[in-house]
């Protein structure tokens, strides 16, 4: 046997072993150069944080430590930081218990309406943000409401809705029907059925939802350069600056928040497995 | 019940969605007041708004939609290996791929696209490279033109489509692979005829997610463009706050939501699939 594997070996040659190897790891190498795409810009704002830069963060010009030690040294950065921090919560907040309170008629009740009520929860998502934008700084000037901080926050919330429900739902749907009328048999009546039941398997959907509320909330620029006036959050403080060349105090926010976040997704993904192992 | 759980959402998106949408189709067929100050506008329901705004920006809205749609394809092109290869050949690194797809995102989008207008540009990497190698001209560049921004809208949307085709690929069966290998399909039949139908739902949501905010997106082609690139977020953006024209702005709105919204009607009916949301 070891002796005929072993003579057979060579008959099969090199090229034709390589074009196999090829074959069989394509996907692999295509999932590499993909994954190279999405984190070519990444690295360059983490590297870039680290520029002994100056004022315009253009050209690498050394190594230093001190734009991380004082991350606000440049004017108007931190201002525009918390702005963003403080509609995002605004935004999660809200949107996050509309859209929830939602999820739920929907997704557990059969009632008239129910594909409009749909209608209406897609068509904020199908439409451009530049027209959910400008429609509402429309609406806000014929009221006489001047764009800042309050209409951004109802901005947020109000594209926000859409996502989180849809978030909702799908966990929602997903939830095995038997596990609430195991509670139902050991008679806890319908409101126990959802404080004990119900909401606690729901309830990592709704935190999903929550995140990617904030995070599409402290990411937008488009709705909020309409609606916030001469307020400055971080997107459109980056866009503003970028003629001129964003500061490298922009770079290390933008690479703790990705640090951050990343954090927050491993330890999420740790709960997870000990809650798991727990049941 | 369910109309008590959906009555404060359904007022919030009433009053912030349906009657600014409502509230902008009416700005859309003002005209200026006769003597009165810029920005003061008077109802008149012109209706040629429309067509003088459209065809002032043809070149705009054709560009916009062949951009999203190149961007599209493009994003499918990519993802589509990326979700297929993380749904099915990661093993134990699933879930950290997964992340790795969604991680970039924390990153501000814009801080992402000054970087790549720094990467693409003179003193960025690829320029001096390709030059040196005699791929592109001594006069070439990158930046400013079509193809930074259609390269920096698929970069931005590349998440939108990854996430739901690896959504719909992860849920098919292997097995259903398998029975086809067993009834002796090869590779390339197995996928044309069992995979790829079974995660259609996944490429629909996928290019809708990418096609419809990249149609109005400006910042690409604001950031990566040149005034050559413009696409129509750029005119409607500039129409509103450089010159103070809001019927025009409404109108091209308009125009814009109601194309996209007649196209994704028509791919979603040619595509078939109902289950979207």
């Amino acid at each position: 046997m070891t002796h005929q594997k072993d003579a057979s070996i060579p008959t099969i040659p090199v090229k034709a072993r390589i074009s196999r190897w090829f074959g069989r790891n394509l996907i692999r190498i295509y999932a590499v150069f993909g994954f190279t795409y999405l984190f070519i810009p990444v690295l360059y704002t983490f590297a870039f944080s680290f520029n002994d830069s100056g004022k315009s963060n253009l050209i690498w010009k050394g190594f230093t430590l001190n734009n991380w030690k004082n991350p606000c040294g440049a004017p108007e950065v931190c201002s525009a930081l918390g702005n963003s921090i403080k509609i995002g919560l605004l935004a999660t907040t809200f949107s996050t218990i509309l859209g929830t309170m939602i999820a739920f008629a929907i997704g557990r009740y059969a009632f008239k309406g129910r594909s409009t009520s749909n209608l209406l929860i897609f068509l904020p998502m199908a439409t451009p943000e530049i027209v959910l934008g400008a429609s509402l700084l429309s609406m806000f000037l014929v009221f006489h409401i001047n764009p800042g901080f309050w209409p951004t926050v109802i901005a947020h919330i109000m594209f926000c809705i859409s996502f989180v429900v849809v978030t909702v739902k799908a966990r929602i749907a997903s939830l095995d029907p038997r596990l609430e009328q195991a509670a139902m048999d050991l008679y806890a009546n319908e409101l126990e059925t959802f404080r004990r039941v119900t909401f606690p398997l729901v309830a990592p959907g709704i935190a999903g939802a929550a995140l990617l509320a904030f995070s599409l909330s402290f990411d937008d620029f488009i709705i909020t350069n309409f609606n916030s006036g001469t307020l400055t959050t971080f997107p459109k403080f980056v866009y503003v600056s970028a003629a001129r060349g964003i500061p490298a105090q922009a770079n290390v926010i933008g690479s703790a928040m990705f640090i951050l976040a990343l954090a927050i997704v491993i330890a999420g993904q740790f709960v997870g497995r000990k809650t798991k192992v727990a049941k | 019940m369910p109309y008590l759980l959906l009555l404060p959402g359904f007022l919030f998106l009433f009053t912030f969605f349906v009657l600014p949408i409502a509230n902008l189709a009416q700005t859309s067929t003002q005209t200026p007041i006769a003597g009165g100050d810029t920005g003061q506008y008077e109802q008149t329901f012109q209706f040629s708004n429309y067509i003088n705004a459209f065809t002032e920006n043809k070149e705009q809205f054709g560009r916009s939609f062949v951009f999203a749609l190149l961007a599209t394809i493009l994003a499918l092109a990519i993802a589509y290996p990326l979700a297929y290869a993380i749904a099915f050949k990661a093993g134990r690194l699933k879930n950290v791929l997964l992340v790795l797809v969604v991680a970039p995102f924390f990153v501000s989008f814009l801080l992402r696209t000054v970087a790549w207008k720094q990467i693409l540009g003179e003193e960025g990497f690829f320029v001096p490279t390709l030059r040196n190698l005699g791929i592109i001209s001594e006069s070439t560049t990158l930046t400013s033109t079509s193809f930074a921004v259609v390269m920096g809208m698929t970069y931005n949307f590349l998440p939108f489509m990854t996430l739901p085709l690896y959504a719909s690929l992860e849920r098919i069966d292997p097995r259903t692979m398998e029975a086809s290998g067993d009834l002796y399909a090869n590779g390339i039949t197995t996928f044309r005829k069992v995979t790829l139908p079974l995660s259609m739902p996944g490429v629909v949501a996928g290019t809708l997610l990418t096609f419809i905010p990249a149609a109005g997106d400006y910042v690409n082609a604001a950031i990566l463009g040149s005034p050559n690139t413009k696409m129509i977020g750029n005119v409607i953006e500039s129409r509103y706050f450089k010159i103070v024209d809001y019927p025009t702005a409404a109108a091209l709105s308009f125009t814009l939501m109601a194309a996209i919204l007649i196209l994704v009607t028509i791919y979603i009916r040619k595509a078939g699939t109902e289950e979207l949301v």
